[in-house]
């Protein structure tokens, strides 16, 4: 689904992604995981296009993503913080980003179910932030797209949108689409991805399921385990 | 009673003999103008009818009124002069004259008066000419309604429309010149009148005075010349209700008045000149009433100029009013309008509570280096005049309108 | 890029600024047109205004869009776009608005108080083309500076800074140069100098209008056959596309390798 070889980038001098090679398959939940700072969103957005890389490949659906930008179709994308133009109504933008991305019916669904009816002839900048991430949600599963990046998706939910979301990532899963997914969450991560991530200071650091995971670090159980691979790698 | 009617039969009775008519036509018993004037008597009347005459020398030299019907062509072929006249009381009427032969040495004209009293030149039509009508040492004349069409190129080898010469009190008046070098040129002509011509795309000047005093020049208008309009070197000369328009070039204005003392410059209009006047030299000069309309510069004075006033002219969205090339100012400005006066009126009596200062310091700068003009309208430039009329420094300190007026003057 | 255009553009007509915009304007026109009382005046007035004034607004208008719209742009830049569709849409929408607001803030008091009976029709519209030039070129550079600086106020510095050094610094360096140089031929020096800033070109072509007759009273051939003929008009409206072409490439160029 994606091959990441070799993937390097920098920010001016500081170096955020070193040589990542990553392969992830068709089908199932992954979590990529690891401290601030360590590249996850840039390696996301590396993915996305939005960052370019300084040297490496990155392959989506067997194809080069450089200079491309219709692979994107391919994509359903939630970015980590949803700052929407505030002069727009919801209703406006859910509109607007189907005419940009294509035709769907989805959204009628996605409304009820995150019971988004009541915002929708509001304009965005006057939305809680939790109710911005419901909108945020919305416009990313209203499209049947083989791949979906989850960046930080239960950023300011109640704990009712959380349970519908959670629902809703097995449904796609189910369907057997590629989600990709970080969070802070540890106890979210647990529970709904398959396999796990872990980049540290610009590398893979662990690619493999929890119970390797667990089994690799002696840790009983996830939490832990994580924090065990911090330590270690500070001391 | 009875001598009064023996008079007016003696009259009726030679008036046959002495002011017989002439006929000259190709097929007439006398075909050629020179041949008519040769038979013809004191104030006899000559007429040619339509047709081509191939003649030049033609020699004037007695009392005449020689007049063209359907405008005949005395067609001169490059030859030399074609009429010289040296009789007074000549009347010359309706003719086209065309092919004046080109010398270096000689003046060719179409037509000359030479040392001539009373003579009329009316109704002409001049082509292909060198000289046009020149007026040599004569007096008391009339050059009245002639187009005069000139092909000149360049200045060495090309004559003036209508030149005077050591002449006195003559009216040139309803003329037409275009394309010769000076459209009407006064060299020591005194007394004349000059009215009602249109002067245009002449190569040098529209009108010229040199040495000329005691003349008036009105309601001509001035267009598309070389330079314009010079007056040079003469005294109280009237210049009244004239245009000036589209003198445009490097040298071009106007008007230029050089070395000109006591004239009066009333109700002229100056439009789109490159320099609406340039002045150098002149004293005691009324400028009143005149409009200078979107001119390069309204009035540049190069120096030496005193006592000359300037009241209730218009100034209006010319590049610059003034300009002035030394810190000296003995001139006066008095209520005239400028559209880039930019004071107030709070008395509404108006007249702008605040001076203004015509000259800026900007134009002393484009006096320096040419170049700069085209900074023209920058904001840089619009703050360094602003700090300059502030406190002068580089441009006269006195020279202001201390009651620019806030509407524009009709009079 | 044209959806894009649009969302910009009827986001920007929607939000307040586009009114004071156009509110400023009208309030200029109103307000030239009332004190002159004459239609030719009011427009020279405006003209010396609009080339300093338009770059301002342009640049600063152009700056804030940009970092204001950061959080919209990643949303499209998430979405299968071309980045230079995103940006170009997003520029063109900016500059059309403004220019709108240029065009209808001036043209309706202009229009209302008689301007098609009048003859300064002509100047009226090049004033409009020209503001609509400088737009599309100020709102352009302020992308360009927006888009190397990811420091807000470092971009409104530029910004600013930008405007001062052409619209003022310039010609006074332009000034002094051609003081300090008189002894040599400068025409041709002083026609590339103006060329080389999209404010001084607009200039020009405005001296082509009102000051024809200052103009041709310097003596040089160039300048000659610049200002006398229909070649200077046409060299600076080609050199004013460059000026748009130009920043609007780099903002392709630039928007192709940055990282969001």
């Amino acid at each position: 689904m994606v091959s990441i070889e070799n993937l390097h980038k920098k920010f001016n001098k500081n170096v955020v992604l070193n040589g990542v090679d990553l392969n992830i398959k068709e089908g199932g939940i992954f979590a990529i995981l690891g401290p601030n700072g360590s590249g996850k969103t840039t390696l996301i957005k590396s993915i996305l296009g939005m960052v370019i890389p300084n040297k490496g490949t990155i392959n989506v659906l067997g194809k080069n993503i450089k200079n491309s930008s219709s692979y994107r179709h391919k994509i359903d994308y939630l970015p980590q913080i949803a700052n929407f133009p505030s002069n727009l109504k919801v209703k406006e933008l859910i509109k607007m980003i189907k005419d940009l991305r294509g035709h769907t019916n989805e959204d009628q669904r996605l409304i009820e179910r995150f019971t988004l009816e009541p915002f929708l002839d509001k304009k965005l900048g006057n939305l809680s932030g939790g109710t911005k991430q419901k909108v945020n949600l919305v416009l990313t599963f209203m499209f049947d797209s083989p791949l979906i990046i989850l960046d930080e998706p239960t950023t300011g939910l109640d704990p009712i949108s959380l349970i519908r979301l959670k629902a809703l990532i097995q449904t796609e899963k189910t369907k057997g689409k590629t989600i990709l997914i970080t969070s802070h969450i540890m106890s979210f991560v647990e529970e709904v991805s398959d396999e796990i991530v872990f980049l540290l200071e610009g590398q893979i650091y662990f690619k493999g399921s929890i119970s390797e995971l667990k089994n690799k670090t002696n840790q009983p159980d996830f939490e832990h385990a994580i924090a065990s691979i911090l330590i270690e790698n500070h001391a | 009673m009875k001598n009064t009617l023996l008079f007016f039969a003696a009259i009726l009775m030679v008036y046959p003999i002495y002011a017989q008519n002439i006929e000259v036509c190709n097929t007439c018993v006398v075909s050629t103008l020179k041949k008519a004037i040769s038979i013809a008597k004191d104030f006899d009347t000559i007429r040619i009818k339509k047709g081509t005459y191939k003649e030049h020398n033609i020699l004037v030299d007695k009392p005449l009124s020689i007049i063209g019907e359907n405008y005949p062509v005395i067609d001169g072929e490059l030859k030399g002069e074609i009429i010289t006249i040296v009789s007074d009381n000549v009347t010359v009427d309706g003719l086209f004259i065309i092919n004046v032969g080109t010398s270096y040495t000689e003046d060719y004209a179409a037509i000359r008066v030479r040392r001539s009293k009373d003579f009329v030149i009316q109704n002409l039509v001049l082509e292909k000419l060198f000289f046009g009508i020149y007026i040599e040492k004569s007096r008391d004349g009339k050059v009245f309604h002639n187009k005069i069409i000139g092909d000149a190129i360049q200045e060495y080898n090309s004559g003036n429309g209508i030149q005077l010469w050591y002449s006195k009190n003559i009216e040139i008046e309803h003329n037409y010149v275009q394309h010769v070098r000076d459209g009407i040129y006064l060299e020591f002509s005194d007394d004349c009148l000059i009215k009602n011509n249109v002067s245009a795309e002449n190569l040098r000047y529209g009108l010229h005075f040199m040495f000329s005093n005691n003349d008036i020049y009105q309601d001509n208008t001035f267009e598309k010349n070389g330079a314009g309009v010079a007056v040079m070197f003469s005294k109280k000369i009237k210049m009244l209700n004239n245009t000036f328009k589209e003198n445009w070039g490097t040298a071009s204005y106007g008007m230029l008045l050089k070395e000109i003392n006591d004239a009066e410059i009333i109700g002229n209009t100056f439009e789109e000149n490159t320099i609406g006047i340039n002045i150098e030299g002149s004293n005691r000069i009324i400028y009143k009433n005149n409009n200078f309309i979107n001119n390069g510069w309204a009035i540049k004075v190069r120096g030496a100029c005193y006592t000359n006033s300037f009241t209730e002219n218009n100034f209006l969205y010319n590049s610059f009013d003034i300009s002035y090339n030394s810190k000296i100012n003995d001139n006066v400005f008095n209520k005239n309008y400028w559209t880039s006066y930019t004071g107030y009126d709070l008395d509404k009596n108006g007249i702008g509570d605040v001076p203004y200062r015509p000259v800026k310091l900007f134009s002393y700068i484009v006096n320096r280096t040419p170049e700069t003009i085209i900074l023209l309208r920058s904001l840089f430039i619009d703050i360094i005049d602003f700090s300059e009329k502030v406190s002068p420094v580089f441009t006269p300190d006195n020279l202001l309108d201390k009651n620019p007026l806030t509407k524009r003057i009709t009079w | 890029m044209l959806k894009i255009l649009r969302y910009s553009f009827f986001d920007l007509m929607r939000s307040r600024w586009s009114y004071v915009y156009f509110a400023f304007y009208l309030l200029l026109g109103i307000v030239l047109l009332f004190l002159n009382n004459d239609l030719s005046k009011a427009v020279i007035t405006l003209m010396n205004v609009i080339i300093v004034l338009v770059p301002l607004i342009g640049t600063i208008f152009g700056v804030m869009y940009y970092y204001n719209s950061k959080e919209f742009t990643e949303l499209l830049l998430a979405q299968p776009l071309k980045r230079s569709s995103i940006f170009l849409g997003q520029y063109l929408g900016v500059a059309i608005s403004l220019s709108m607001s240029l065009i209808f803030g001036l043209g309706i008091p202009f229009i209302a108080y008689g301007l098609f009976k009048s003859n300064a029709i002509w100047d009226f519209s090049l004033l409009l083309i020209t503001g609509t030039f400088l737009t599309l070129i100020f709102t352009a550079l302020a992308f360009n500076i927006a888009l190397t600086n990811e420091n807000k106020i470092k971009g409104f510095g530029y910004a600013i800074l930008l405007w001062l050094f052409l619209a003022i610094i310039y010609d006074g360096l332009f000034l002094m140069s051609l003081v300090l140089f008189e002894d040599y031929p400068l025409d041709k020096l002083s026609l590339v100098g103006t060329m080389l800033n999209p404010i001084d070109l607009s200039r020009t072509l405005i001296l082509l209008k009102l000051d024809i007759s200052a103009l041709l009273g310097y003596t040089g051939a160039v300048f000659k056959k610049f200002f006398g003929t229909n070649f200077g008009l046409i060299i600076s409206f080609i050199m004013l596309s460059i000026w748009v072409v130009l920043p609007v490439l780099r903002i392709v160029i630039k928007s192709k390798k940055k990282d969001f």
